[in-house]
């Protein structure tokens, strides 16, 4: 188990794409929290708040016809994948315009032209799929690979060893991303887990783990670099530990007060949104893209707002006689 | 035409799909050079090679799970549960994952597999191995559910549901898999969701399909040499349900009953009766009856492992009282 904790150099474009993606999450994840507190969104929804660099990072580092598929806290997965904003809020808040004409919500948004294959609403659930995913690649012979979020959580369970044990036996071209963010809700990692080395799970099953810190998209953005060019070269899966903290409780409505506050404390002191910004010098082209995101979230909002409920009439009629 | 076993069809049926789409693949515990427990997929590997018949680990809900991701993304794989039994152990990939994804995908990804798998009691296996589960996938809307119950009928419809774009549950028997019947030569499939009338007759209908298919014609045989003429109608497809042709011979017998092995209690028999009740009331002589698996696990013994399923014997005693 390698420990990757240095920062070789990443070209300034790499680091606005991946703060593109970061600045987007955080700013599309409050929205929707401002939207929940509103009531244009029911239900619940996970924030993915704090965890932000680890999909943008992932994603950075793939091709746009790579695939992945991801957790029940989904929202920042999918920004990062590159879908459109007006139609994943539209989504979020149940319009017959969203992504998934507003029979998913939250919990289960995907889009298939970004090859994201989706959110879960079943802890672990996802973990299979997207290792199916990379068998159905090898099946069709392409270049492709997966990355395969989940969580600290999700590693507990047996899907989870079922998986990556299948994925070393075929060798398939999945990235097992592991986002340890140390709680399952308001149960930490501590106690669930027998060793919380976590990423020592893959070479328990012949697949090589390593750890990440979470919150430096670089070192985020490297690594799966690196485990995407062994799966393209035949070599099979990797596991990726990647360390964060959620900034919040476990959903929306969960003030996540069972968290250790000094620990909250340190990990918000190492914002990943701030630690990428303060590497990057082109004040001007973050500038650009701080305000070009504020003002897509604008349009995203009124245009989700502005749009039609699902048609009940119709709804009614495609089930009534199935 | 030729006579062959009900698992040489189903053979035939995998072999002609994989060499139609090179992305049509088969996973499962034991099916490549073993050939599979019922040999079903006997051979397979020495054609299509063990990069499209592929052996698992003893994984059921993950290699369930792999299917589901596998089609998303345009392969179109055919897995084995040796035992419908086992199909508990995947039943969150099932019925939360693929049973749903078109669905809360709001129609942007088909999950284009099918599950393959096999049940009933008669052979001792008792209890973890006998089971008839099709109520499960029956009740879950975006799964359909084929049970097939002869060598014609399990080749064309194993065609049609690789051929199909939705997740499809196939529930073979244990105890057909080495009977046999006649199948053309040419290739040919057969549609998903219709019902096939067996036998025709005009006094009762029996609503049926899978192993008890043959015991109903069993049944069939004797009653016709007592001057009772029985139709037997096989579903062959579960769902989506043939009403039409179920209703039509309801209406024109105006006596039924749902013969299944599965146990009386939550079978889909129930089901049935009661859709047949609510629409062809004003042509029934009387309610519909169900003659079913008893509520029990399945024994050991051979003896008392009998009498937990319907024999031939219990459905003549059936339609008599009918008639």
């Amino acid at each position: 188990m390698v420990k990757k904790d240095k920062s070789t150099a990443v070209s300034e474009e790499i680091l606005l794409e991946m703060y593109k993606r970061i600045y987007a999450t955080r700013r599309f994840e409050l929205t929707c929290v401002d939207l929940y507190r509103q009531g244009f969104i029911r239900g619940y929804f996970h924030p993915y708040l704090g965890e932000e660099a680890i999909a943008a990072g992932a994603c950075t580092a793939i091709e746009a016809d790579d695939y992945i598929i991801s957790t029940h806290r989904g929202h920042g997965h999918c920004v990062s994948k590159g879908a459109d904003l007006k139609l994943m809020i539209a989504e979020i808040m149940g319009k017959s315009t969203g992504l998934c004409k507003g029979r998913g919500g939250s919990m289960h948004i995907s889009c298939k032209e970004d090859n994201n294959l989706g959110a879960n609403g079943i802890v672990g659930g996802g973990i299979p799929i997207g290792t199916g995913a990379g068998m159905g690649i090898k099946i069709r012979g392409t270049a492709q690979v997966v990355v395969n979020f989940f969580s600290d959580g999700a590693s507990n369970n047996g899907v989870f060893a079922e998986s990556i044990n299948l994925a070393s036996i075929y060798r398939l071209p999945v990235i097992f991303m592991l986002e340890n963010n140390h709680y399952a809700v308001g149960t930490k990692v501590e106690y669930s887990a027998g060793d919380c080395h976590l990423a020592g799970r893959g070479p328990a099953y012949g697949v090589p783990g390593i750890c990440v810190d979470g919150n430096d998209a670089v070192a985020v953005y490297e690594a799966t670099r690196e485990a995407a060019e062994r799966a393209r070269a035949g070599k099979g899966a990797t596991l990726i530990e990647a360390n964060t903290y959620r900034h919040g409780g476990h959903h929306v409505n969960d003030p996540g007060l069972y968290m250790d506050q000094e620990l909250l404390k340190e990990w918000k002191a190492r914002d990943p949104m701030i630690l990428l910004k303060d590497k990057i010098e082109n004040t001007a082209a973050l500038e650009e893209i701080e305000q070009s995101i504020d003002s897509e979230l604008e349009e995203a909002v009124a245009f989700a707002k502005n749009s039609p409920e699902p048609d009940v009439e119709e709804f009614l009629q495609s089930v009534i006689n199935a | 035409m030729s006579e062959i076993m009900y698992r040489e069809a189903l053979n035939r049926a995998l072999a002609e799909e994989m060499r139609r789409d090179p992305l049509v693949f088969i996973m499962g515990e034991g099916i490549a050079e073993f050939g599979g427990t019922y040999k079903v997929t006997d051979g397979l590997w020495k054609e299509f090679g063990l990069e499209r018949v592929i052996d698992t680990p003893i994984a059921e809900a993950s290699f369930t799970g792999m299917a589901v991701g596998a089609a998303l993304v345009g392969a179109r794989p055919v897995i084995e549960h040796l035992f419908v039994d086992f199909t508990l152990l995947a039943m969150d990939q099932i019925v939360n994952q693929a049973a749903k994804y078109n669905f809360m995908s709001g129609g942007q990804g088909t999950v284009p597999m099918v599950m393959r798998t096999q049940g009933g009691a008669g052979n001792g296996l008792a209890a973890q191995h006998s089971q008839s589960l099709e109520a499960f996938f029956y009740h879950i809307p975006g799964l359909k559910v084929i049970m097939p119950s002869s060598p014609y009928d399990a080749c064309g419809l194993l065609k049609t549901a690789i051929r199909d774009d939705d997740p499809v549950v196939f529930i073979e028997h244990k105890l057909l898999y080495m009977t046999t019947g006649e199948v053309p030569d040419e290739e040919y499939t057969l549609p998903i969701g219709k019902a096939d009338v067996k036998k025709e007759g005009k006094d009762v209908t029996l609503v049926t399909y899978s192993y008890m298919t043959l015991k109903c014609l069993e049944a069939a045989e004797a009653l016709e040499k007592e001057g009772i003429s029985v139709e037997v109608v096989d579903l062959r497809t579960l769902t989506p349900f043939d009403r039409e042709t179920v209703l039509a011979s309801a209406r024109k017998t105006g006596r039924v009953i749902v013969v299944h092995e599965a146990c009386k209690r939550g079978g889909i028999g129930g089901d049935i009766a009661s859709m047949i009740m609510e629409e062809a009331y004003d042509d029934l002589d009387g309610p519909v009856m169900r003659i079913a698996g008893k509520n029990t696990s399945i024994p050991y013994n051979l003896n008392i492992e009998k009498v937990c399923v319907p024999s031939a014997e219990e459905i003549i005693e059936g339609v008599l009282t009918m008639v």
